[in-house]
């Protein structure tokens, strides 16, 4: 099949060169303690995941940019290579560089306001197809709803960024201020699988293997989106868009079912629900499509589309992470033309508007 | 023929287990008032725990064989039921005094609801706090063939497919005992990979999820390529959510193989030799997609027939969603269950 | 079918791979330990350049725990989701994947065989005794 041109993007991960790109923004002391202390996350390594990537940088390893330094990092080579040559019209950021579950809260708060002056003033004034995402502090909900407020009238960001291994699961009580933040500048919420949370990346402790990492995003998303939706997030911001980033989205009509079986028997529980879960999760929840499931049978995925709505998922590529989906080759069972559309540009229009 | 894959018994209280502990632990939970063993996943009173017509004016539903059978085998046509006790003994973190209890309870079992009634078969418990004593508490059950599997909670310590959990899956090959694994916590962990819920709601539904850790750990690590003949049996776990867990794995293993070079079949071929699903709940709408949702699964074998009694996730006395045809309903009733239990074959 | 010219063998070491354009699609032609091998360079899977994978071994396990690890250098890892494949013969080696890379006939040929095009032979060719690696399709 051929992919519409003028793509809108959902899922692109900017990277430094070096730590040293985001001292124009950072005062003396936070260049010092970063030199020093590096960034104090709930891991066993300093740098690098838990759970080695299976490439560099979980990066593609034809990404590397010509002039050198890691994949993600230039962005005339992300120009080249993703923008021009898959005709991607419209693409937002991701940044996913250790600042957001830094421990040390002030550390963060400074991280996060840095990478987002490097994203605008690097990547979208130097790109005007690209746009940013408002990186915040999340285990301080307030300083992160301070940092949505200093960005609001800033039509270079699109969303607001959250990592899905939060401290806590994010419909707690604590992250409200985030999402009050949001919903009064009207900007989506967009969660992105990765992070630390400090919990075992399974319910059952931590797996062996960086590929049941991997699968094991799906299953904290389902537990994060049951969340939002059972503390009554959608309730009290009945106009919050959320967007679930990287973390699948095949799962969420069985996901859907099964809240609300089990909210009809267990409603008595949760009076601050008006709806049935599954109403909450068709107004106010998006999905980005990467990565795309593969089964035996690809029409499968057409029930998946159809079950969930055409209208809810949105192209992502994860450039330029090794498990890359490339628009041409993504929808590889029968849609129509409006189905296409919408997955590749009317959905995300939809949602990010005018940003 | 129909069998009932997922039945529960409810023990009222330890008392009831103290005729089958020895004197020494039977004192000590005297003394230190070890009275209840009260399940936070399944607190009592919460409308999911018993079906109105089924919650006895006092004490615990389903506690004696008689009633079980009156409610829970005759107005369902049921020809056999399995038992699988959920009275949480995998909550104690001594070695001894969950082992005490686990074999006490599987005795309770055995002497209550066994020995009065010839249609029950049950659940060996184990308690995985000592891989050791779960073994030799399957070898103590395991000659008694009314016991057809051997069960463990779908939250647990460590991931189900990690190595220190082999001798069980050996355990259970060895004596033809199918591997159940039934919703529910150990607590070691929190209940989501993002901590503890502010509801019941969410650790309800969170028990999809720790089934979806279990069944990729179980793929991962190779037991089913190191136990090619050992049946699985995913209980109260739901089973709309398997296709998609199935497509991602796959998705991730063409390109992550060498992690997991032992692995000869994918997910999808797996889980049709090896796994399966009791019937209840049924996580899905009542219409046409749930039986698409069968066509994900890629077999019509893969579901067992199940009550899930006393728990409430249907009404009245037909668990089937209504656009399951009479040929699946009959697979799903006794061909699925009596070519899952090697022991369902022979006589007891 | 036509023959192709990669490049002199002797300007082709092993561990190194060329690049050239057959019928107008790219190929990518490996020497390894001084065999050569040909690819499209398009994986099977979703289309990334094989020609900017890693060249890795062939791991098998006959049970979990047990590594076996042969023909180093003879997998080629797609750069991009990191499906395997063995130059030999293109086949993959997971089962979830059905697709087959597409193998190409390499082989050397003396030098006085290469008769045409504008390839870099010509200047090559004064290298008495030297041979080429040519591809064919």
């Amino acid at each position: 099949m051929t992919a519409p041109t003028g793509i809108w993007d959902c899922d692109i991960h900017p990277y430094l060169r070096s730590p040293a790109d985001l001292e124009p923004w950072l005062s003396q002391q936070w260049i010092e303690h970063q030199r020093d202390y590096g960034s104090l996350r709930q891991t066993p390594l300093v740098t690098g995941s838990s759970y080695h990537k299976s490439q560099p940088n979980a990066g593609r390893r034809d990404a590397y940019p010509p002039e050198g330094g890691a994949q993600g990092s230039s962005v005339s080579f992300l120009r080249r290579q993703l923008l021009d040559a898959h005709g991607i019209g419209w693409g937002i950021l991701n940044p996913l560089i250790a600042s957001q579950g830094v421990r040390n809260l002030d550390h963060s708060i400074a991280l996060c306001r840095a990478i987002n002056h490097w994203q605008a003033e690097v990547w979208v004034d130097g790109e005007p197809r690209l746009r940013a995402s408002i990186v915040v502090p999340y285990e301080d909900p307030e300083a992160s709803a301070a940092e949505i407020r200093h960005w609001a009238g800033d039509r270079r960001f699109a969303q607001v960024l959250l990592l899905s291994r939060t401290s806590f699961l994010p419909g707690n009580r604590r992250y409200w201020p985030i999402y009050e933040a949001a919903a009064e500048v009207g900007i989506p919420v967009g969660i992105h699988a990765f992070g630390n949370s400090g919990w075992p990346v399974s319910s059952s402790g931590w797996p062996s293997f960086y590929m049941e990492e991997m699968i094991g995003h799906s299953q904290s998303s389902q537990a994060g989106l049951t969340s939002l939706v059972i503390e009554g997030v959608f309730e009290r911001w009945p106009d919050l868009k959320l967007v679930l980033v990287e973390s699948g989205f095949t799962w969420a009509p069985s996901l859907m079912w099964r809240l609300d079986k089990h909210w009809k028997t267990l409603k008595s529980e949760v009076p601050h629900l008006r709806l049935a879960p599954s109403e909450y999760i068709r107004r106010n929840v998006w999905w980005t499509s990467q990565p795309m499931d593969e089964p035996e049978n690809r029409r499968y995925l057409a029930d998946i589309f159809t079950w969930l709505g055409w209208d809810r998922i949105m192209f992502s590529s994860d450039y330029p992470h090794w498990d890359f989906d490339d628009p041409a080759r993504v929808i590889l069972f029968p849609a129509t033309d409006e189905q296409k559309h919408a997955f590749f540009v009317g959905n995300a229009q939809g949602v990010y508007g005018s940003r | 023929m129909q069998i009932d894959c997922d039945i529960h018994p409810g023990t009222p209280d330890t008392a009831a287990l103290f005729p089958y502990l020895p004197e020494h632990w039977r004192d000590i939970s005297a003394m230190r008032g070890i009275a209840d063993l009260h399940s936070t996943n399944y607190p009592d009173m919460t409308p999911l725990a018993a079906r109105a017509d089924w919650r006895p004016a006092k004490g615990r539903p389903g506690s004696d064989a008689a009633t079980v059978a009156a409610q829970c085998l005759e107005p369902f046509g049921s020809d056999i039921g399995i038992l699988n006790p959920l009275f949480p003994v995998q909550s104690f973190y001594s070695d001894d005094l969950a082992q005490a209890y686990a074999s006490a309870l599987n005795d309770w079992t055995r002497g209550d609801f066994l020995d009065r009634d010839p249609r029950f078969r049950a659940s060996i418990v184990v308690s995985l706090e000592n891989i050791e004593m779960a073994v030799a508490e399957i070898e103590r059950c395991a000659p008694d063939r009314r016991f057809v599997q051997v069960m463990v909670l779908a939250g647990t310590a460590r991931p189900l497919g990690r190595r220190n959990h082999w001798p069980i899956y050996e355990a259970c090959v060895r004596h033809d005992l199918a591997l159940a694994i039934h919703a529910g916590q150990e607590f070691r962990n929190a209940p989501t990979a993002l901590g503890w819920p502010s509801y019941y709601l969410e650790d309800y539904v969170a028990h999809a999820q720790s089934f979806q850790y279990q069944l990729t750990s179980l793929f991962c690590e190779g037991v089913f390529n190191r136990y090619p003949t050992l049946k699985v049996v995913l209980l109260e776990s739901g089973w709309t959510w398997v296709p998609a867990l199935l497509w991602r794995i796959a998705k991730y293993w063409g390109g992550l193989r060498f992690e997991v070079p032992w692995t000869d079949r994918s997910p999808e071929e797996v889980v049709r030799d090896q796994l399966r699903f009791s019937l209840t709940p049924v996580d899905g709408p009542d219409t046409d997609q749930l039986r698409r949702v069968i066509d994900h699964l890629g077999s019509d074998q893969l579901i067992l027939f199940s009550t899930d009694y006393p728990h409430s996730q249907f009404e009245g006395a037909d668990p089937f969603p209504s656009t399951f045809d009479p040929a699946l309903r009959s697979i799903i009733s006794g061909d699925a269950p009596l070519a899952t239990y090697a022991r369902l074959g022979g006589a007891p | 079918m036509a023959r192709h010219v990669v490049a002199a063998a002797a300007d082709f070491p092993p561990g190194t791979r060329r690049m050239i354009t057959v019928n107008e699609r790219a190929v990518v032609v490996f020497n390894v330990k001084g065999e050569y091998f040909g690819l499209y360079n398009k994986c099977p899977h979703n289309g990334g350049s094989l020609a900017e994978g890693v060249l890795t071994g062939l791991l098998q396990s006959s049970s979990p725990g047990d590594y076996s690890y042969t023909r180093q250098g003879e997998i080629i890892r797609c750069p991009w989701h990191g499906w395997e494949f063995d130059i030999r013969t293109g086949q993959s080696f997971c089962r979830a994947i059905r697709a087959k890379a597409r193998p190409l006939p390499v082989r050397v040929e003396p030098g006085s065989s290469i008769v045409e095009g504008p390839y870099k032979a010509e200047t090559v060719e004064v290298r008495v005794e030297d041979d080429y690696v040519v591809v064919d399709a």
